[in-house]
């Protein structure tokens, strides 16, 4: 998807006035190595990509923490100068954009506690049926634990329909209801498109704790769509 | 050996993420698949959780507003990068 940001193989562009070639910026944002090596000599053009590339993404997930749309641009703005306080220690051990969420984040976090809110990730959330239990036979049927009524065939909706800003608008709202720790898990993964492991690094929780709250937050967010899209 | 017991429609909801992560272990994973086989309704409920991942994607992403760009790039003019 053209629009992903957390896609480092789909940089855009460099908007820069340096007469370097496009490929060579290219190549140069590809590896973590040459990027903080130019960060650390000072090179604008590759912290102006950098914050291009990530501040939206570092917003949406600052939001979820604070819930506050100013404080969430400061927590953004704290956050890149973290980045640059701390590239010299930076050792490569995670990759560049997971130790630059881990900053966000951590950052965030500390802002929600003053805030008077915390997101605990080692709270799961309460453990609920991932879909309603009436949806389900009951004991006494002939075939218990199976669809009363099966779920509807999304493959005929018009993606039109799917894709509308209204439909969209609906998803973003599913998520800001969630509990803080599944709305950031699902909007790092789902929204933003970090993969499993990219995740966890930069919320310092483990891979099944990454995967309980991924599986609750898309088992709601599923519903949310399916009240909105069956209601039709 | 006996035969693993089927999988209701109930528990396989619970089990969709682990499965489309790939998180299953194989014997777990051929009964998914296999009752998948055998059941339209979660055909549709895992064809569901596909396109809600889909949807999320296209959530669009938050303005930024241009200032706070500026004053990114200002902080990092007044940086002194490490010795």
């Amino acid at each position: 998807m053209s629009d992903r940001i957390a896609d480092p193989t789909a940089a855009e562009p460099v908007r820069d006035d340096d007469v370097r070639d496009d490929a060579v910026v290219m190549e140069l944002l590809a590896s973590d190595v040459a990027l903080v090596d130019r960060l650390r000599a000072g090179d604008e053009a590759v912290f102006a990509e950098l914050v291009n590339r990530y501040s939206a993404a570092m917003l949406r997930v600052a939001q979820l923490y604070v819930r506050s749309r100013s404080i969430a641009e400061e927590v953004v703005q704290d956050a890149w100068i973290g980045v640059l306080n701390g590239i010299a220690r930076f050792e490569g051990r995670s990759s560049l954009k997971t130790w630059i969420f881990r900053i966000v984040s951590n950052k965030a976090k500390t802002r929600a506690v003053k805030e008077g809110r915390s997101v605990p990730f080692s709270e799961l959330g309460p453990e609920e049926p991932s879909v309603a239990p009436e949806r389900f036979r009951g004991p006494e049927d002939r075939y218990p634990g199976h669809w009363a009524a099966f779920p509807s065939d999304w493959a005929r909706i018009p993606e039109e329909r799917l894709l509308a800003t209204e439909t969209l608008a609906q998803v973003e709202h599913a998520i800001a209801e969630l509990p803080p720790a599944q709305a950031i898990v699902i909007t790092m993964r789902d929204v933003e498109g970090f993969d499993a492991d990219e995740v966890c690094d930069a919320l310092e929780i483990s891979e099944g704790n990454q995967r309980v709250l991924l599986h609750r937050a898309r088992s709601k967010v599923r519903q949310a769509l399916e009240e909105y899209l069956d209601a039709a | 050996m006996q035969p693993d017991p089927e999988l209701t429609c109930a528990e396989l909801v619970e089990l969709v993420t682990d499965y489309l992560e790939g998180r299953l272990p194989d014997r777990e994973r051929r009964r998914f698949d296999e009752h998948l086989t055998g059941c339209d309704g979660c055909t549709a409920y895992v064809e569901q959780m596909r396109t809600t991942i889909t949807v999320a994607g296209r959530v669009p992403a938050p303005e930024l507003p241009p200032e706070l760009q500026e004053r990114l790039l200002e902080a990092f003019r007044g940086w002194r990068p490490p010795e």
